[in-house]
């Protein structure tokens, strides 16, 4: 029996009427990479604030190395060599990469010595792990891979046996991703343990050995991963069947609905985002627009749908066309047939702090439907939410509940449903699933197939290549601001990844 | 040779009035650089001023009285610090009630103590900090140029001026040479990285805002016991203030706020001295607009030759772990 680094024994942990975590019993074998699962909410990152440190469980045990331990601050848990890099990355960024990795464990009470120490010992990392990054790089200049490398140096440079990574390729591109999982298995060749905790369940199968699900504050299952597949852990995250890829079936494509023409456009420091694109989406199909987060996605979904002036370029709306560097209205593109599911929910799409019923109307609300005379119509209003709240399985099914209180899954839902209910000729979707439920991530899809098949032009954005793949009828690949590459939904992942990453269009241009 | 020394006066005045801005402007510089905005500098410089003055005329020590000032300031930071660190409560809120009560307190508590409506007893001169004449001041006086820019500009000023100048340096080593100042950005900063590093938040918020409390009551007991030889009612009228305008203008840097600092103090110099004077080509200008130049300026430099200030990315948001 291999020696376990960390033990839990009977994890209970409430946020007032929430039980976080419940009776979670876990064992991570020392040397090994174990993956926990689990839809956003299980708790898996509770438990992990719990070892870190963060947070103090109502009850039960935690045992590192064998030994009883009381980890009451993170300083315990560095202590005893248990490091953790964050989701959202604990970096002070305007900081040098090495003020952020000797803040907090300087070894004297002025920097000259700890920085040079520092400095020595990141070197060492560097080669030992193949961890290399500038140390007087500032942090906010940094691509994201590289800012988390910096999580991962800081862990190390604290003496981390023990590393926990939360969520860690969110942010990170395929190729990114890969290094980081080649880091991973060369910190696990060093002896150390690594503690992985995602939703994603390739990433599981691809590089742990043991995986832990979780659900609704428990802990369901511990499994082998060679002894596993990515179905049956889908179905303990839910806790019940679901389909991973969506049934559609062949589209039938009809005339142009949608027509952008010549699209340039600006962002606010006068960098040039999108760099003259056209494409066409038809009725009946849904065009995907794959490519790493910031080559111009975001700025051509916000000229799209009228909320940032572009430098250039129209789009055609049945064959009409609305000037898009004018002052291009959401309201006049959304009265003629354009609906537009924002990639950012909480500060476009919804108001966190308004009524479920509220948010279900935004930007309809002069929509005579919901209006008796010049006032709002309450009744309906509600009516017309609670129809919605059926329809679309949103929970709490409860339309005077407060939107921040919705999990996030349940939020896209808000906005889908009072996007797609408007019944727009052209729906603009970008980011469709990100922070959604495995389960709610298949009722998405499932309507966004729905809306093709009634001969709607669907446009969706996403960085999940995945998903795009899983659900486009022809993908667009975007770098640098222009589309590099079309593509049929049989293209393999990496032929998209080379696209995305710009060498076939680098390999053209020389 | 007139204008010469007419212009080593009007620098010299900048140098007296620039000090109490200085001080107040490094004090909020320690505070917001941890993320705790501080509109309660006035405040602090106000109670700073009148319990140095109380403290040196009761006991005839003006380094008890400095003593005082500070001792007084600092608590006031820390009321400060218990409202807006331990109980997250809104740091505008909390400054300006610091304000009020200092304002009326200060008051208050003059006349009950001293019977002078409100104001402390006129120092002697033991009470007060004296000017330093510095070796060799008297001799070279004579020397054209370089004799009165020693005797007049660097010679002849109280020990808290050059506490004041002295203190410029010393924050910038302690900001960026020390582990306290590495924190204390970082704070500032981000304090969630702070937290997870095992440092606690909070003590570390405390302690920048103790040194906020020590460079204000410097501040305040230089107001009632070097520019003034007693306390008088509302006497740092909107120092404090401007200390926070020189802060952002010279964008939360030590060196920079010093010369913000002595840039506020020259218009006010100027305003002095040019009261009454007819100017060239524009003839007797009133009092009172040479007096508001300080404060027009102030708006005019805020308003956008400064171009973007980006101040502390936490500053003004109680730090609470997220779930």
């Amino acid at each position: 029996m291999a020696q376990a680094a960390i033990e839990l024994i009977g994890i209970n942990k409430s946020f007032g009427a929430v039980r976080a975590n419940r009776d979670i019993n876990l064992e991570i074998v020392r040397g090994t990479i174990h993956g926990i699962v689990g839809e956003n909410g299980a708790g898996k990152s509770t438990l992990m604030s719990i070892l870190y440190g963060f947070y103090q469980a109502d009850s039960g045990e935690i045992r590192v190395g064998g030994q009883p331990a009381s980890i009451k601050t993170p300083n315990d848990a560095i202590a005893l060599g248990i490091g953790m890099v964050h989701q959202h990355f604990m970096l002070v960024d305007n900081f040098t990469v090495l003020e952020n990795v000797i803040l907090g464990a300087e070894s004297d009470a002025l920097l000259k010595k700890s920085i040079a120490k520092a400095r020595s010992e990141l070197e060492r990392l560097e080669r030992e792990y193949g961890l290399e990054v500038d140390p007087d790089a500032i942090i906010e200049e940094l691509p994201v891979g590289l800012q988390q490398r910096v999580e991962i140096l800081k862990a190390l440079y604290r003496g981390a046996e023990i590393l926990i990574l939360d969520e860690p390729t969110g942010v990170l591109t395929p190729a990114e991703a890969d290094h980081l999982f080649r880091i991973l298995k060369q910190l696990k060749e060093q002896g150390k343990t690594v503690v992985l905790i995602t939703h994603k369940l390739r990433e599981i199968m691809a590089i742990t050995d043991t995986v832990s699900v979780m659900r609704q504050g428990t802990m369901v299952a511990t499994r082998e991963t060679r002894k596993t597949t990515v179905e049956e852990l889908a179905e303990l995250m839910v806790g019940r069947r679901v389909l991973l890829r969506v049934e559609k079936g062949e589209a039938e494509a009809g005339g142009v609905k949608l027509a952008v023409k010549n699209l340039t456009v600006k962002d606010s420091r006068g960098v040039t985002m999108v760099d003259d694109i056209s494409f066409d989406v038809r009725a009946g199909e849904i065009v995907g627009i794959a490519g790493v987060a910031g080559n111009g996605q975001s700025e051509m979904l916000e000229a799209i749908s009228g909320i940032r002036r572009a430098v250039s370029g129209s789009v055609m709306l049945d064959g009409k066309p609305i000037d898009l560097t004018g002052a291009a209205d959401p309201g006049e593109l959304r009265d003629r047939g354009l609906a537009h599911v924002p990639e950012d929910r909480h500060h476009v799409g919804l108001v966190l702090a308004f009524e479920e019923n509220e948010n279900s109307i935004l930007g309809y609300h002069d929509d005579p439907r919901y209006l008796r005379g010049p006032f709002l119509n309450i009744d309906a209003i509600r009516d017309d939410a609670r129809d919605k709240i059926t329809k679309y399985d949103i929970r709490p099914a409860d339309c005077r509940l407060k939107t921040a209180n919705f999990s996030g899954g349940n939020q896209q839902k808000i906005v889908l449903a009072r996007e797609m209910e408007q019944d727009p000729g052209v729906l603009i979707v970008g980011q469709p699933t990100r922070g959604v439920d495995v389960g709610a991530i298949e009722f998405i899809h499932k309507r966004l197939i729905a809306m093709r098949d009634q001969g709607k032009a669907v446009l969706v954005v996403s960085v999940e290549l995945d998903e795009i793949r899983s659900l486009s009828d022809r993908i667009l690949v975007m770098f640098a601001g222009r589309i590099v590459g079309e593509r049929g939904p049989e293209a393999t992942e990496g032929e998209l990844g080379l696209l995305m990453a710009g060498v076939e269009h680098q390999e053209a241009a020389q | 040779m007139d204008v010469f020394i007419a212009i080593v006066q009007v620098l010299d005045s900048t140098i007296r009035l620039s000090v109490p801005l200085l001080l107040a402007c490094l004090a909020g510089l320690y505070s917001e650089r941890a993320g705790v905005f501080d509109i309660g500098l006035e405040g602090k410089m106000l109670v700073g001023a009148f319990a140095g003055a109380a403290a040196a005329s009761v006991f005839h020590s003006a380094y008890l009285g400095l003593g005082m000032a500070i001792l007084i300031s600092v608590a006031f930071a820390l009321i400060h610090g218990f409202a807006s660190i331990t109980h997250r409560g809104n740091q505008i809120v909390s400054g300006v009630a610091i304000n009020f009560i200092a304002a009326g307190s200060t008051i208050m508590l003059g006349q009950a103590w001293f019977q002078q409506g409100g104001r402390t007893p006129a120092l002697a001169s033991g009470e007060r900090f004296g000017a330093i004449i510095w070796r060799g001041a008297d001799a070279v006086r004579g020397v054209p140029i370089l004799g009165p820019i020693y005797s007049e500009l660097i010679s002849g000023h109280s020990v808290l001026v050059y506490v004041a100048f002295l203190a410029v340096p010393f924050t910038w080593w302690v900001l960026f040479r020390t582990r306290f100042g590495l924190r204390l950005r970082a704070v500032g900063e981000n304090p969630a990285a702070v937290d997870t590093a095992g440092i606690s938040v909070a003590w570390l918020r405390y302690r920048a805002l103790i040194c906020t409390g020590v460079l204000t009551g410097i501040a305040g007991a230089y107001l009632s016991m070097v520019q003034n030889g007693g306390f008088v009612k509302d006497m740092t009228a909107g120092k404090g203030y401007i200390a926070l305008a020189a802060l952002i203008f010279a964008k939360w840097k030590p060196v920079n706020a010093m010369f913000a600092c002595l840039l506020f103090g020259f218009l006010d110099a100027l305003s002095i001295r040019l009261q009454g004077t007819p100017l060239p080509l524009i003839g007797k200008v009133p009092v009172q607009f040479m007096q508001a130049l300080p404060y027009v300026l102030t708006v005019i430099l805020l308003a956008g030759f400064i171009g973007k200030a980006i101040p502390p990315r936490a500053g003004g948001v109680p730090y609470v772990k997220e779930r």
